[in-house]
């Protein structure tokens, strides 16, 4: 098969999946529009050397300038261009997002297929202290994890993930609950299937659907933890962009008149975690089939 | 090669204990059908799971012996177990439709059990014996990579079925594989399982509450009342000479296509409560010869000759063969 035919055929399967979605309704749009603004954010942000117009992180203007053609979203109060902080700003987001996500799926997860699956006293313990965190309010248990840890993005990622692995535990936990009883896992162990093949290769598969959903719910909560966490400055050190840093330091100057230092680094971070939530109610709705109609 | 002595299945709940199977023996040779015959909640589904220890939560073998080609499989260790599971002794669940994972091919779940027990044979071998049983099965082998929910209810079935010879075992244990598919499927399902037995040279055991099926079917047959062996012998002295008012009863509700103007009987009351079984025969609140022995004595299997044994006071206690 040659490159070219390749392409083709890889873009056959992608084309009539899109145009499909197309078709199922509302939901089918808004996992549209979700996967078009997020991807247009990663591609933004990967593309950022080179169409930025300044340094992101030196001075290259007056401090404070309103937006103009030279600086067509200003500059914040150490002169640099927020044009170029915008482009360069979603990384850590996107990093902090994804990183976080990773360690949610590869923690929670788990944990909640060995806990129910073996189920008991073991599973009762488990779920008790799981259940004790999820019912701490997120943000809270975050901002002690991060200021325990440190700024960074690991870190970061690591304190949200704190708070997001109880929701994965709950959903696979409940999911594996019922599928543990139906009649192919039951067949699967007439088959003479070792507990941990039909763990993995038997239950695992079927709980795939439910964890997508809570992962694209996790994204959008994650930049918006993130950006709160830098906001109460345990984020990013100042010298890497950041739309969370940029919030936290040019909120002063609003009174003084200056509301492009926020305003676009707000837009975007609502426009990041608006995309994957889209994605991801969208995703919820059109796999379960009970809600729709 | 299968040897069941005197079984007791117990389901301790909380609200008391459930005798699910109790007192129970007989035996299987090599190649041979047994069929077992009941109501719902008569145990026969409990006792089939018991013959590869899978019993369910809260389900727990009490007391008798199992014995798998002579070996005891009540004692021993879990990973033994597995191996005689699939591979000397395979089960077919009743609802194909739900027996089969949604989110696998029907390959892999060969591939999957092949290399369970074979874990020597490559991924491609194992898929050509996948085809090679496919075929056999009457289902093209393009389709090895399809998913369940592409397939029929009947082809469904045909492919647990194909799961359940695909190691060659020495017994299929089918519970009502026909239940949950229409009247021509059923027959189409029943031949296949037949001559897969006769070319693999597999024992049988089909568990249904259809008595027509399990008399056209097999060579011997088990009634099973409220956990107990009410009856058991070949099935055509069954047919000709059934001694325990249930079966006669259960004859009798089968449609006769030589005695059309008879008309079906139906057996009065409902199964036992098992809960809180009816104490002595467990059958006599419904049966119409019950005399005053019946309420205050367990009947012992009696003997009535010609391979012939049924539980019922209405043949005397002569050659008693167990209480």
């Amino acid at each position: 098969m040659t490159e070219a035919k390749m392409k083709r055929s890889i873009l056959a399967r992608i084309v009539p999946q899109l145009t499909s979605l197309t078709r199922r309704g509302p939901s089918g749009w808004m996992v549209i529009v979700g996967i078009a603004i997020v991807s247009a954010i990663i591609v933004m942000t990967a593309v950022a050397p080179w169409i930025s117009p300044h340094d992101p992180n030196l001075q290259v203007g007056p401090i404070r300038a309103p937006p103009s053609l030279g600086f067509p979203m200003g500059t914040n109060q150490l002169g640099f261009d927020m044009l170029s902080r915008i482009l360069f700003g979603g990384s850590i987001m996107l990093e902090i997002s994804v990183l976080s996500v990773l360690i949610c799926f590869l923690v929670g997860v788990p944990l909640g297929l060995f806990s129910s699956y073996v189920g008991g006293m073991f599973d009762r313990g488990f779920s008790l202290v799981i259940d004790a965190v999820y019912a701490f309010p997120g943000l809270v248990i975050a901002i002690a994890v991060a200021a325990m840890l440190g700024p960074g993005v690991i870190n970061m990622a690591l304190s949200i993930a704190v708070v997001y692995i109880p929701s994965y535990f709950r959903i696979v936990r409940s999911q594996v609950l019922s599928i543990k009883e139906l009649t192919y896992i039951e067949a699967a162990k007439s088959s003479g299937a070792k507990w941990y093949t039909i763990l993995i290769s038997y239950v695992f598969p079927n709980v795939i659907p439910s964890i997508i959903i809570v992962a694209t719910v996790n994204f959008a909560d994650a930049v918006l933890t993130a950006a709160g966490l830098t906001f109460i400055g345990l984020g990013v050190p100042y010298n890497i962009p950041d739309w969370g840093w940029d919030l936290k330091n040019g909120w002063q100057f609003l009174s003084s008149g200056a509301w492009w230092i926020i305003t676009f680094p707000g837009l975007m971070i609502i426009l990041l975690a608006l995309g994957f939530t889209l994605v991801g109610e969208g995703l919820s709705e059109l796999l379960n089939p009970k809600l729709q109609r | 090669m299968l040897e069941v002595d005197s079984l007791a299945i117990d389901y301790r709940t909380s609200r008391g204990t459930i005798h699910a199977v109790d007192d129970m023996s007989f035996s299987l040779g090599k190649g041979e059908t047994l069929g077992l015959v009941g109501e719902s909640g008569s145990g026969k589904s409990t006792l089939g799971v018991s013959i590869i220890r899978l019993v369910p939560y809260p389900g727990v073998i009490s007391r008798g012996e199992i014995n798998v080609d002579g070996e005891s499989i009540l004692g021993l260790p879990e990973d033994k177990m597995r191996s005689i599971r699939g591979k000397r002794v395979a089960y077919v669940f009743q609802d194909p439709m739900i027996s089969l994972d949604p989110v696998k091919r029907i390959g892999e779940h060969f591939v999957e059990l092949i290399r369970t027990h074979e874990p020597n044979t490559s991924k491609k071998q194992a898929f050509e014996r996948t085809k090679t049983v496919l075929k056999d099965l009457g289902i093209q082998s393009e389709r090895v990579n399809d998913y369940p929910h592409q397939f029929s209810g009947g082809m469904r079935q045909r492919i647990m079925i194909g799961l359940a010879i695909a190691l060659n075992p020495d017994l299929v244990i089918a519970d009502e594989p026909t239940t949950a598919l229409d009247v021509i499927v059923q027959a189409k399902i029943l031949d296949l399982l037949a001559s897969l037995r006769k070319t693999h040279h597999m024992a049988l055991i089909l568990i249904s509450h259809d008595l027509s099926i399990i008399l056209e079917r097999c060579d011997r047959i088990i009634v099973m009342y409220a956990g107990h062996m009410v009856e058991y012998t070949t099935s055509t002295e069954l047919y000709r000479s059934p001694k325990h008012p249930y079966t006669q009863k259960l004859l009798q509700s089968i449609p006769n296509i030589e005695l059309s103007d008879q008309r079906l009987t139906a057996i009065p009351g409902s199964p036992p409560n098992m809960l809180d079984p009816p104490r002595g025969c467990p059958f006599w609140p419904r049966c119409s010869y019950a005399m005053e022995i019946c309420p205050n004595k367990k009947p012992p299997l009696i003997d009535v000759g010609s391979n012939h044994l049924v539980r019922c006071f209405l043949y005397g206690e002569v050659g008693v063969r167990s209480e």
